[in-house]
């Protein structure tokens, strides 16, 4: 026995890594990945940092510096349609069409996990009930359902964030149950049990570290759809109100120079297109580095 | 039973010193009777015909301490349901199951009480570990739920990582992707003993293994079975390893019991004609002396719609027409052996007994 | 005296995982002549599923090959992908442990195979059908008629199997590659399935490679045992010698950790350790840190082939056959009890190797 222990103890082990440092190692060798989260974080850092790099007032305006094209000189990026900076409404928009973008992807994740991964645990008769009301709600498209909810609670940004998130949690939750359910049935899970551990504390322990990850990778998914989704609220009028800076409103407002100046035009699009698919492709590398399993 | 083997004479004085002992010596330390479980659906809203898997039917067996009973059965036998329902994962449909004497889930035996007693190791080494808990949080994760304090949790996880030939200092923090399968399973096995049990269900904890390392895991259960007054159900495909380790041997077939006894009793002479079948399958160790024809046709078939009667009838070689008529009961051929079939019940009217 | 059927030179595998490289194969050296059985044994990590795909070019093109691969005469590792398409099923056919990677689940058992012959040889669907009708005939399926109309699910595993064996056949290879055809399936059901290949071997004048884990099924159908371990070959030679007389230290201790006649309340003798990391093989032998009889020039290079007998070599600086032979185990033995009757044939029978004490 001793001989096989000293035989044992020979071979050599790695210094242990944990899962999640697994995963940031791999993730840092996709470049794509990489080039994705870095432009998030460009993105994020200016919209936070707004009021100290943006060059201009973003809601001052100039009657004879209209619609502007870009590299005119003081507009660097050209200017609206009321002759405001587009550098400085660009950087601004960032900030709200980030937080109307993100906050209903976090709220829908908090809410619909819970929802997800307790119809998923419980099972049966339960999970019945709660999946089949989660499928009505799948019954509308989501921008319809976004549209409809954003215009029975009225137009402001905590409306159009509050109806967001009601359109992301049954997705969320869809996901979440059924990551649950194939968690639920593995050995370990089954080991718990039989260890004579009640539910809360199997979920506790088991359950939610190895379920919240594809989670989290669906959700980083839905939030490029959710910042289309914003713009689109606030380009219909129902989000964020003028003279607020946000990439939607300004796709509105800017409609018509599409004739006149279009590349000024295209711009808030631009960002909104940028945005999201860094955001695609980020969530894209996470989910394979959390994929590999020895 | 009239003679207490020598092995039993010293297995049952270490018994009475063990403190969690009810029955006392004679009692057997698990004792199922009449045991079912059907899985199926429901008649649905168009009353079609259900379509029930007989996954186990009826089957009797008992487990004295300290022995190692084995079990051995193809695919669609029951026997890992079997003991996932001793276990209490999955719950009966009938049939009582006793501990020690007492009813488990009864008012004597709450299931938390034998499920502090009785433990199982899976086959899978790497599904049944979390793969975001450290060795040591997964061993010492059982008794945190009983109460004890993260500390000596942690201490206990180390001992026993020690035990089952770990190093706790190299081997504590690993994760379960960090070592190999061999190893796993020997923390596998040292979770299932954090809690102290008595008995411990072994399903075809080695059959993933390499051979190489099947054989060191084998003497460490029976190292640690002997350690800590162990009593093993150890089920298996392979009727090698099934020999080694066991006692007693318990064969399955489609959800019933073919034969039970003595290992020695039921591997060398087989009474019933699916366990010779099954002996005979075993590939010859002899170059010269292959294997030349097949003793059994078919596949095992599906425990939806069994056959009628004796369950093996459709395949076995010395079939008569009572055999699909009448179910054997398991009869004893002397010993503590017991078969469920006509050719072994001397009474069963069965023509080959009045041609002898 | 013709060359082999097969007939493999230095073969090495490389994947590149990550930023390291593993070498799965280092160094395979394989004959296999007309109507001959050679079985790859090993655990994992061994190699040997490695060298089997190799030898039909299965492997991704991020895998680098090096060595020499002929098959009935042709250079397996410079064919076009045209020449591929026609080697793969025409000479060299493949059975696998999972007998669902070969069909599709949505279409019928029949109609695949025929489609599979008629794609390769032209003739027409019938005619085709013909075919797999016959195949699956001698691969011995019961009702084969009904059978050919039968979906992948509907079938049981030693169906499914056998099916997956008449498809490789479907175009008359010349060599037949198993890998671990029958891990997956029952002891009766896998008893069936060896005896099958074996009768079809003989039947067909097939070159047979089976890899395998375990040692009774290569008794059961090898003419000779290649033992692999950490990517090379470490014995190789006539079945009844590795079983009887094995020299290799690693040989020994598989076939002495299998207990047979092992006395009751003893230990199993364990080659202690676990299989190899292919991403860390030590340099010098691979078997070393589990071996025990290693001395310190294990360590520094890979022994070279010894050769023991003619046609039995092994790859170790102190190999010894050692008379490891398993004892007679009545426990196995053949006995009719006298009520079942004397016409009964016995339907096993006894291991009659002898270990010396």
């Amino acid at each position: 026995m001793a001989a096989i222990a000293d035989a044992l103890t020979r071979v050599p082990v790695k210094a242990s890594r944990g899962y999640w440092t697994g995963v940031v190692a791999r993730l840092a060798r996709d470049p794509t990945a990489m080039v994705a989260l870095t432009i998030i974080l460009v993105i994020v850092a200016a919209a936070i940092l707004a009021p100290l790099i943006a060059p201009a007032d973003p809601y001052k305006g100039s009657m004879i510096r209209r619609l502007r094209p870009i590299g005119f000189p003081g507009y660097p990026l050209g200017s609206d349609e009321l002759g405001r900076d587009m550098l400085t409404r660009l950087i601004y928009g960032g900030r709200l069409s980030l937080f109307i973008g993100v906050a209903p992807v976090i709220c829908a994740f908090v809410i619909g996990s819970s929802v997800g991964i307790f119809a998923g645990y419980l099972g049966g008769r339960i999970n019945t009930l709660l999946m089949r009301i989660i499928d009505v709600f799948f019954a509308f498209p989501s921008v319809l359902l976004a549209i409809a909810l954003s215009g029975a609670l009225g137009a402001g940004i905590f409306n159009s964030i509050v109806s967001l998130t009601i359109v992301f949690v049954p997705q969320i939750a869809r996901v979440a149950e059924s990551v649950t359910t194939q968690i639920r049935s593995r050995d370990y899970v089954e080991a718990a049990r039989i260890s004579g551990a009640g539910p809360v504390t199997i979920v506790r322990v088991h359950v939610l570290g190895n379920v919240l990850g594809p989670i989290f990778v669906y959700a980083t998914g839905l939030i490029s759809v959710s910042m289309i989704l914003a713009s689109g609220l606030s380009f219909l009028g129902l989000g964020v109100k003028p003279p607020d800076p946000e990439w939607g409103l300004m796709l509105n407002t800017l409609r018509t120079a599409i004739y006149t100046q279009p590349l000024v035009a295209a711009l808030p699009g631009v960002m909104i297109f940028l945005t999201s698919i860094s955001f695609n492709l980020f969530s894209d590398g996470l989910r394979s580095a959390m994929e590999v399993k020895q | 039973m009239s003679m207490i083997r020598e092995s039993d004479r010293s297995r049952i004085a270490t018994l009475a010193a063990d403190p969690q002992d009810r029955g006392g010596p004679g009692t057997s330390l698990l004792s199922v009777r009449g045991l079912i479980k059907h899985f199926g659906r429901t008649a649905g809203l168009f009353s079609q015909r259900r379509s029930v898997v007989r996954a186990v039917d009826g089957i009797d067996f008992e487990v004295a301490k300290g022995e190692t009973l084995g079990i051995v059965g193809e695919s669609g036998c029951g026997k890992s349901t079997t003991a996932r329902l001793i276990m209490q994962i999955i719950v009966p449909d009938a049939g009582d199951i006793l501990f020690d004497g007492e009813e488990v889930g009864s008012h004597a035996l709450s299931l938390g009480e034998f499920r502090q007693q009785a433990q199982m190791v899976f086959q899978d080494s790497y599904s049944s570990l979390n793969p975001r808990l450290t060795v040591e949080d997964t061993i010492a994760f059982g008794p945190r739920v009983h109460g004890l304090s993260r500390r000596t949790a942690i201490a206990r996880a180390h001992d026993l990582l020690h035990r089952v030939g770990l190093e706790p200092s190299r081997f504590a923090g690993c994760y379960p992707h960090e070592i190999s399968g061999g190893q796993r399973q020997r923390v596998n096995i040292a979770r299932s003993l954090a809690l102290e049990p008595r008995l411990l269900i072994l399903d075809e904890a080695v059959s993933a293994l390499d051979k190489s390392v099947e054989a060191q895991v084998l003497n460490l259960l029976l190292d640690l079975k002997e350690e800590f007054g162990l009593t093993f159900i150890f089920i298996s495909h392979d009727l090698n390893v099934v020999r080694f380790m066991s006692d007693r041997v318990m064969v399955m077939y489609l959800g019933k019991v073919a034969e039970v006894g003595p290992a020695e009793s039921i591997l060398a002479l087989p009474r019933h004609p699916y366990t010779q079948a099954l002996l005979a399958s075993m590939p010859s160790m002899d170059p010269d002396n292959r294997t030349q024809e097949a003793p059994v046709s078919g596949d095992p078939p599906n425990p939806i719609n069994p056959p009628s009667g004796c369950r093996f009838h459709p395949r076995c070689k010395v079939v008569a027409t009572l055999c699909a008529h009448s179910e054997p009961a398991p009869h004893d051929v002397g010993a503590g052996h017991l078969a469920a079939c006509h050719l072994a019940n001397p009474e069963s009217g069965h023509p080959r007994l009045a041609a002898a | 005296m013709s060359a082999p059927m097969v007939d493999v030179q230095r073969l090495t595998v490389d994947f590149a995982v990550g930023a390291k490289t593993i070498r799965a194969a280092a160094g395979v050296d394989i004959e296999v002549e007309k109507g001959e059985t050679l079985a790859l044994l090993g655990e994992s990590g061994s190699g040997k599923s490695v060298t089997l795909r190799a030898l039909m070019r299965l492997h991704p093109k991020s895998a680098r090959i090096g060595g020499a691969i002929r098959i009935d005469g042709r250079d397996v590792l410079k064919m076009t992908a045209a020449e591929l398409s026609r080697y793969r099923g025409g000479i060299v056919s493949m059975v696998f442990q999972d007998p669902g990677l070969a069909f599709d689940p949505v279409y019928r058992v029949g109609d695949q195979i025929a489609e599979a012959v008629v794609r390769h040889t032209g003739v027409s669907f019938r005619a085709a059908r013909a075919r797999a009708l016959e195949l699956f005939e001698r691969v011995r399926i019961p009702s084969p008629e009904r059978r050919l109309d039968n979906y992948p699910h509907e079938m049981s595993g030693g169906m499914r199997q056998r099916a997956m064996i008449a498809l490789a056949l479907a175009y008359r290879p010349k060599v037949l590659l198993a890998d671990e055809p029958t891990t997956a399936l029952d002891a009766t059901v896998q008893i069936q399935v060896l005896l099958l290949l074996r009768e079809l071997q003989r039947e067909l004048g097939l070159a047979v490679i089976f890899v395998t884990h375990d040692i009774g099924v290569a008794v059961e159908v090898a003419d000779r045992i290649a033992v692999m371990y950490g990517g090379r070959i470490v014995e190789l030679g006539p079945c009844a010698k590795i079983i009887r007389a094995p020299a290799h230290p690693y040989t020994q201790g598989l076939l002495m950790s299998r207990g047979d006649g092992t006395a009751k309340g003893g230990r199993l003798v364990a080659i202690p350790g676990s299989p190899p990391d292919l991403a860390n093989l030590p340099p010098g032998c691979a078997f070393a840190p589990r071996c025990s009889r290693v001395i310190e020039e294990c360590r520094k290079k890979v022994p070279a082939a010894v050769i023991i007998e003619p046609g039995h070599v092994a790859c170790c600086v102190r190999a010894q056959p050692a008379e490891v032979f398993l004892q007679r185990s009545e426990t196995f033995s053949c006995r009719t009890a006298g009520l079942i009757g004397a016409d009964v044939r016995p339907d096993w029978r006894p291991h009659t190797t002898r270990r010396p004490s």
